[in-house]
């Protein structure tokens, strides 16, 4: 690196289970240039400074959904941060909000991936199909239903921003229910019968108060707060006309 | 044996800690005086007010207008109250619609 280059202060919450009683902060004097991201700051420190530091990381390019951090305490990708924007304040980083810290930045995942593998997140067919049917058609308007809940990448950004979830982890959650309801709105898909009864539930999307920050944060715009508040509606319904008329069919 | 010794922080103070948050809060305070009976008396007995004041100044305003010629005839008192009190309800309606609008 030349000596010209600009130096960041990167604040760093520490936590070795089997060394330290409890998490910490340690500062470290980072150079950085313009182009370079908070990961890349975190890569330095690991690969100059200090070998042990702990985070995950993968495709550097916010489509993994690995490298999610706290910084200045907002929910945010590493990789798709920059250095730039905080010089010359300090940067702290912690690890995601509301999951237990195993060591330093890499948090406990397996409540949210148990969650994903509850709710069916496949199409289930409507009937039974035979290759000689072709693919299955769709009109703009159909995919225009459910496209942009498919693009989540599984970040748990909106699990950090969650307070409801932070207060009582049995909620849900927004990402796991976007996921949900992007199945139910796709006309391919006929198991919402059986997902509704988890969207109905009290730890279903009745646990979400619209805070609304899930959605503020997300960073591939998936809105998972409306994909819950939708549900909400729709849960009201399967409810009041649960005796008049079977459901199970998506629209 | 498993290394692993999960910490878990606290939640403590949570909305203090993020401007998002505190409006949140505000936002959901605003509930609070529904949720208390003599809030929503008290709101009653205002409005109630609020109507008859503007039955009450409409009312009097032919009294309190300047006499007004159309075609040579003096505007009636009751047209003058009567298109107050319309125009009143139209434009409470009107705020009432967009109200809804903007809360759904």
């Amino acid at each position: 690196m030349a000596d010209n280059d600009k130096i960041i202060e990167i604040e760093v919450l520490r936590y070795r289970p089997e060394q330290d009683k409890e998490p910490f902060f340690q500062s470290y004097q980072v150079p950085f240039t313009d182009d370079m991201s908070v990961l890349e700051g975190l890569q330095y420190i690991k690969d100059q400074l200090d070998g042990t530091l702990s985070f995950r990381w993968s495709c550097r390019m916010a489509i993994c959904g690995s490298c999610g951090a706290m910084i200045n305490g907002i929910p945010k990708l590493g990789c798709k941060t920059f250095l730039r924007e905080y010089y010359p304040r300090k940067l702290r980083v912690e690890p995601l909000a509301h999951f237990p810290i195993e060591r330093d930045l890499v948090v406990g995942v397996e409540d949210f991936i148990g969650k994903l593998e509850r709710i069916k997140p496949y199409i289930v067919p409507k009937e039974p199909r035979t290759l000689a049917q072709g693919e299955y058609l769709q009109t703009p308007a159909q995919l225009e239903r459910f496209l942009q809940f498919s693009s989540c990448i599984n970040c748990m950004l909106c699990y950090a921003a969650c307070p409801q979830y932070g207060l009582d982890s049995n909620f849900i959650g927004p990402g796991v229910l976007a996921l949900l309801h992007r199945y139910n709105a796709d006309s391919r898909d006929g198991a919402r019968a059986q997902r509704m009864e988890l969207v109905n539930a009290e730890e279903g999307v009745w646990s979400c108060t619209a805070v609304g920050y899930c959605s503020e944060v997300c960073p591939k715009g998936v809105d998972p707060a409306n994909a819950v508040n939708q549900n909400k509606t729709a849960s009201a319904m399967d409810y009041f006309l649960r005796f008049v008329q079977p459901r199970g069919a998506s629209r | 044996m498993s290394a692993r010794r999960p910490y878990v922080r606290s939640m403590d103070g949570w909305w203090r800690r993020n401007p998002f948050f505190i409006v949140y809060m505000i936002r959901e305070g605003t509930a609070v005086a529904l949720q208390s009976p003599w809030s929503l008396a008290f709101h009653l007995v205002l409005l109630v007010s609020f109507i008859y004041h503007t039955w009450s100044w409409f009312s009097i305003m032919p009294k309190t207008m300047p006499m007004i010629l159309i075609g040579g005839r003096k505007l009636q008192p009751g047209v003058i109250t009567g298109a107050g009190l319309a125009v009143s309800a139209v434009v409470c309606a009107a705020l009432f619609l967009l109200v809804m609008k903007l809360a759904s």
